[in-house]
């Protein structure tokens, strides 16, 4: 199983184990989402008396956000390509632009939100914006401890440089990274582009 | 708030236990404190990571919450025993009913089952732990903070009361006030996440830790059941979270997902309810149906009939189990189409367990038959399930389901699927591995009193509610009138409830007498047993095996037991990795509880605060780079001589 | 020896006073009076003569096997042969329970779609629109043709086609009269229905099966079938006598609250249909804060009795005033005189057939 080729990430049983652990929980994580989602197109007609995602939903600001984690996505892939060549710098400075775009995501999300708050969608408003918020704002944590998660592998890494267990860490941490993105796909296409379609 | 909204207070009952509670807590910390024991707790429990210690803990808060979930189900059995009876007023019942349900099937079946999971698994498939050994630990104690926490609002602020279903709209805040099913949303959610971890250690413990050699149809049944178990908890679990997410979002922050008004649906809980709440019946019976494979292949001395059958069954029933859940509510207004179809699939179900019956049946059949304790509880499951399994049938008839729906013919067949299936499987692994666990084994005079007691005393109970269930009778009603005619058969009923009790005393006795009296000689091996766990010494050392089996077949001791190759040859003694304890499970499991237990009482500020605790032990479990210690070849030579004897 | 004998010994015994038990009357689901809950009935029967087949071979098999197959002392050194499993003998234990699976289908489904419609023989017959709203904790009847409402109880004509439109106020509740349909749930913002005929006339047990909070247990209503001339007696008799329901009135009857039988003049249809939303206006949770602390106490039941204070319909002269007209208008069914108290204790759960 060591051999030449193996990288580094899966060269001990146990970072095996753990990238292997890790991908049974993204399982999960795709339920939780898919049992979010469900909810959310059930829910999604019952506006009461509040606003519908048409009246709400802004394009411009759903798209910049979109094009900021779709590139974080592809800077943390070329992060973990600096890892396997052994290159800390370079792993290091695409991590922190990953960092750097996700947080310009959540600013964007944020203020999409407040923005909701404004023309009068909160979460109390009704079955929908309860849906709408409950499924973005998992998405938007699930983002945010990402780069909290992310900040202490970094000062890990620099402390200890590429090792076994750091890039085994770094590597879970750029698959956790991935699956939001692909979840934001599935936010953009399901909830904003039916949304303003339909 | 003021003190009596805090406090639960007024009945004399509920007084009585609080004070009962406060005396027993007292009595912990004196005794504790007495025997200076508190650093042995700390060091050799509280924070352990050995799958052993947890499996034991695991069981002891199991058999901790069976006690108050009894107690639940005696008073309401003694509430209904004679018409109109004033032991208990309506709120009370419908708060014990709601308990009951809670801690039997969260905090009773699961840690029982999962502790034996804990205790077995590594060692049937020769393994020195599981997977995560420091998540398992996690998993542990989150399913306590769950428990102590859901346990607590009998004393603070007042129980759940809208039944362990909790459906909505009943169960929003403005149709029940007060904290308690806050409790519910919170507690649960804490455990849950736990069981969740639980199910992802075991995937992969049993996908990468198998001994060499054992390929996937040479896996003991047990794991097998274990290992589908796990896959349907990482399935289902996280439909509860984001069920109970909604339901803490809609009682603390004003939400409409379940509300009547705003647009909210309480249709959407049943189906998120029950999306989980089906395939957690599974989740609680699989294992059991592994452990009483293992027993009845145990004392009938022959292999198990038709293992690869008895592995497709189990899976074909892990598959159906999330195609059928629409059942628990047929009466919903579905359409005729929609209800045909779910017959259908709920029906299937009763194909794979049909196998399984035979497959036991002819397990039976031209062995040699020992009637142990723990075979006792085996063979008392299969007539036992047997009815609650063509009840299961009758009630998967939707038409058929019109009549019986929410009534006790219900309520009888899910306790003859969840005791026989469940707590009987428990009790005949307890039996069958005590021994493994902690190097004796129960008294057998006294385990036939447990049996026989339990068994008579729980048909007693539950079969005068088939009755009463066709008679007209729906669940959960505190009270009825002279004038039905239930009386007799509850009166029955709540006799039956006092049998039941009185076999839990006598395994309460059975192991205290056992732990003082029985012999400590029981070798490793004390039942001829058929799987790896036998092959290493009772009470299975931490390291669990001195050297990593080798497995060529299923049942791969029994044979090399034949064939006389079960010694160990010192040189292939090597030096053995161990995880290190770890103080932040349970200091991280403390901080949900105690940020739980503000939600629970819409404290946020102070949730906030606490919520740094779980940041804290987050942060600095991100930073542990322990690498454990060794165990060296010299040690594991004189830990093996103690029980072989010489090494070759 | 003897554990298993004694097993089965055991379970003789235990099932033996249960069976004689519940037979002692007919149990109130084998005693269909109604073309729908005689299909169910029917259905059942059928299911339950397969059921015992499959418990009868299990538990003689299994009783064969450990008796047969029991350890001896003096067999000690006998060692079973392993066996893998055959093929034939389990793909008969495969094959027999998808026959049954199937033997059970094919009725089931045929039911399932039967009860959903206006039962055979009586296709040709208008059936007489009844709207349920249930709420906490009691059962609100709607005639809209007759514009009578009723409260906790049902007049319906015997040998009559009745179609429930059902809904509630508030939680979800399940309406169930055993001996004439079975149950269906009734839920705020959606509507269900159920079909329903009474062979003869007669007094039939009604409640709810779905638990709702502290009144649920007294939840109960008795459908009262009688001869279609009695019946429409009975809708002119309300139509004379009884006080026409307010809108205040109404919001007084939605509170949370266990009550007797009452009769009104007038739907609320007029002002709300639960099934098309709206319910929330009536809901105080302040109401139900009061439940939760003060419960109810002692065990009593606290049947309320609310004031009929609404304007009462010019009506013939000669029908004098009652003070509980309520009991006036069902005199002429087939049921004795109730008053609040009596019929708040009868209504725990209480049976008819007994």
């Amino acid at each position: 199983m060591t051999s030449q080729t193996t990288p580094l990430e899966y060269k001990s049983h146990q970072s095996q184990m753990n990238i292997l652990g890790f991908w049974v929980f993204l399982g999960a994580e795709i339920v939780l989402f898919s049992t979010l989602f469900a909810s959310y197109f059930i829910l999604e007609h019952n506006t009461a008396a509040g606003p519908s995602g048409q009246d709400i939903f802004i394009l411009k600001d759903v798209l910049i956000e979109t094009f900021l984690l779709l590139t974080s996505s592809f800077t943390c892939g070329l992060a973990i390509h600096s890892m396997r060549n052994h290159d800390k710098k370079g792993l290091l400075i695409w991590m922190i632009v990953t960092l750097l775009l996700g947080a310009g995501f959540l600013y964007m999300e944020i203020n999409e939100f407040i923005h909701y708050i404004h023309e009068g969608a909160t979460i109390q408003t009704s079955g929908f914006t309860a849906a709408f918020f409950t499924l973005l704002g998992t998405h938007g944590a699930h983002v945010t401890f990402g780069v909290f998660w992310i900040i202490m592998l970094l000062i890990q890494l620099v402390r200890r440089g590429i090792t076994e267990k750091t890039s085994s860490k770094l590597f879970i941490a750029s698959l956790y990274w991935h699956f939001l993105d692909v979840v934001w796909i599935f936010i953009f296409t399901f909830v904003y582009l039916k949304g303003m379609v339909m | 708030m003021t003190f009596d909204e805090f406090f639960v207070t007024g009945d004399p009952l509920i007084l009585a236990s609080q004070i009962a509670i406060g005396l027993t807590l007292i009595g912990l910390v004196a005794l504790v404190s007495y025997l200076k024991r508190w650093k042995w707790l700390w060091r050799e429990w509280f924070t352990t990571v050995d799958h052993k210690k947890i499996g034991i803990m695991y069981i002891l808060a199991g058999v901790l919450m069976f006690f108050r979930g009894g107690v639940d189900g005696l008073l309401m059995r003694a509430q209904t025993s004679r018409p109109e009876l004033q032991l208990l007023d309506a709120q009370h019942y419908d708060e014990i009913f709601t308990t009951h349900g809670v801690i039997m099937i969260l905090f009773m079946a699961m840690p029982l089952l999962i502790g034996i999971m804990n205790v077995v698994i590594p060692l049937q498939i020769g393994a020195r732990d599981v997977a995560f050994p420091k998540l398992n630990a996690l998993s542990f104690w989150l399913f306590f903070a769950g428990a102590m926490l859901f346990n607590l609002s009998f004393v603070i602020g007042g129980s759940p009361d809208a039944g362990w279903t909790s459906y909505f709209p009943l169960a929003g805040k403005e149709f029940t006030p007060g904290v308690g099913n806050n409790y519910y949303a919170i507690a649960l959610q804490i455990a849950g996440i736990g069981t969740l971890a639980t199910g992802i250690n075991f995937v992969v413990t049993i996908i990468k830790m198998r001994a060499p050699g054992m390929s996937w149809m040479k896996l003991p049944i047990f794991v097998w059941t274990t290992f589908i178990t796990s896959i349907i908890i990482v399935a289902a679990f996280p439909i509860f979270t984001v069920a109970l997410a909604y339901m803490s979002l809609d009682r603390l922050f004003g939400t409409h997902f379940f509300t009547v008004a705003s647009g909210g649906d309480p249709m959407l809980w049943l189906n998120l309810f029950w999306l989980w709440g089906h395939p957690e019946v599974y989740i609680v019976v699989l294992p059991a149906f592994g452990m009483f494979s293992e027993v009845i292949a145990t004392f009938a001395r022959k292999n198990l009939y038709g293992y690869k059958s008895m592995v497709y069954a189990v899976a074909g029933i892990a598959f159906l189990s999330m195609l059928v859940w629409v059942h628990h509510f047929y009466t919903m207004g579905n359409s005729a189409a929609v209800n045909s179809i779910f017959s259908l699939t709920t029906m299937m179900i009763a194909i794979p367990t049909g196998v399984k019956i035979f497959n036991w049946l002819f397990t039976l059949r031209k062995g040699r038959i020992e009637f142990s304790t723990s075979m006792l509880w085996a063979l008392a499951f299969i007539p036992c399930f047997t009815i609650g399994g063509v009840t299961g049938v009758m009630l998967a008839m939707a038409a058929a389901d019109y009549q019986y729906h929410n009534t006790m013919f219900l309520v009888a067949h899910f306790h003859y699927v969840l005791i026989p299936g469940v707590v009987f499987a428990v009790f005949a692994g307890l039996y069958y591995w005590w021994p493994k666990m902690f190097g004796f084994k129960l008294n057998e005079k006294i385990g036939r009193w447990h049996f026989w007691l339990f068994v008579i005393g729980f048909n007693l109970t539950f079969m005068p509610m088939f009755f009463v269930g066709l008679d007209g009778m729906s669940r959960r009603m505190y009270t009825y009138s002279e004038s039905t005619g239930w009386a007799p058969l509850l009166g029955l009923s709540a006799i039956g409830a006092l049998i039941m009790a009185a076999g839990f005393a006598a395994l309460c006795y059975n192991i205290y007498w056992s732990f003082r009296y029985a012999s400590r000689d029981v070798g490793n091996d004390p039942w001829n047993g058929r799987t790896l766990e036998w092959a290493t010494a009772s009470p299975a050392p931490e390291y669990n095996f001195a050297v990593e089996p080798q497995v060529e077949q299923l049942d791969d001791f029994w044979h090399k037991k034949k064939q006389g190759k079960t010694g160990l040859k010192k040189s292939e003694l090597k030096s053995v990795h161990m995880p290190s304890n770890s103080w932040t499970p349970i200091v991280l499991a403390v901080a949900f509880g105690v940020v739980g237990f503000f939600l629970v009482f819409e404290w946020f500020t102070l949730a906030v605060i606490a919520s740094i605790g779980i940041i804290v032990g987050l942060v600095a479990n991100s930073f542990d780079y322990d690498e454990g210690y060794h165990i060296e070849p010299e040690e594991l030579e004189e830990e093996e001589r103690k029980w072989r004897g010489d090494l070759q | 020896m003897t554990a298993m004998k004694k097993l089965l010994y055991t379970f003789t015994l235990l099932l033996l006073p249960v069976f004689l038990a519940g037979c002692e009357s007919k149990l109130l689901v084998f005693d269909p009076k109604g073309p729908i809950a005689r299909s169910l009935t029917d259905l059942i029967i059928y299911s339950i003569i397969f059921m015992l087949v499959i418990v009868v071979v299990i538990f003689v098999l299994f009783g064969y096997f450990i008796w047969k197959y029991r350890a001896r002392k003096d067999d000690g050194d006998f060692e079973p042969k392993e066996e893998k499993g055959n093929h034939w003998l389990e793909i008969t234990w495969f094959t027999i329970p998808v026959l049954i699976v199937i033997a059970l289908m094919i009725p089931t489904a045929k039911t399932i779609y039967e009860v959903e419609d206006v039962p055979q023989g009586y296709e040709e017959e208008e059936p007489l629109v009844i709207h349920v709203t249930s709420a906490d904790w009691k059962w609100i009847f709607s005639y809209p043709d007759q514009d009578i409402e009723t409260v906790n109880y049902i007049n319906i004509p015997a040998d009559h086609p009745v179609q429930f439109k059902m809904t509630s106020a508030g939680t979800m509740q399940s309406f169930w009269v055993p001996e004439l349909a079975g149950q269906k749930y009734t839920m705020a913002n959606m509507q269900t229905e159920l079909y329903m005929v009474a062979d003869k006339p007669g007094t039939f047990y009604g409640r709810n099966t779905n638990f709702n909070g502290q009144g649920y247990a007294h939840m109960t209503f008795d459908v009262e079938a009688l001869e279609k001339d009695d019946f429409n007696e009975w809708v002119n008799d309300v139509k004379n006598t009884a006080y026409d329901l307010t809108e205040d009135q109404y919001g007084e009857l939605l509170e949370p609250s266990v009550l007797g039988r009452m009769t009104f003049n007038g739907t609320h249809l007029d002002w709300i249909d639960h099934a098309h939303g709206g319910s929330e206006q009536y809901i105080d949770p302040e109401l139900y804060k009061e439940y939760h602390q003060e419960g109810f106490q002692d065990g009593e039941v606290p049947v309320r009795e609310i004031e009929q204070s609404g304007v009462r319909e010019e009506t013939d002269n000669e029908q004098e005033t009652h003070q509980q007209h309520e009991t006036e208008a069902s005199e002429q069914g087939a049921h004795e005189h109730h008053d609040m108290e009596q019929d708040s204790e009868s209504d725990t759960a209480d049976h008819s057939h007994h």
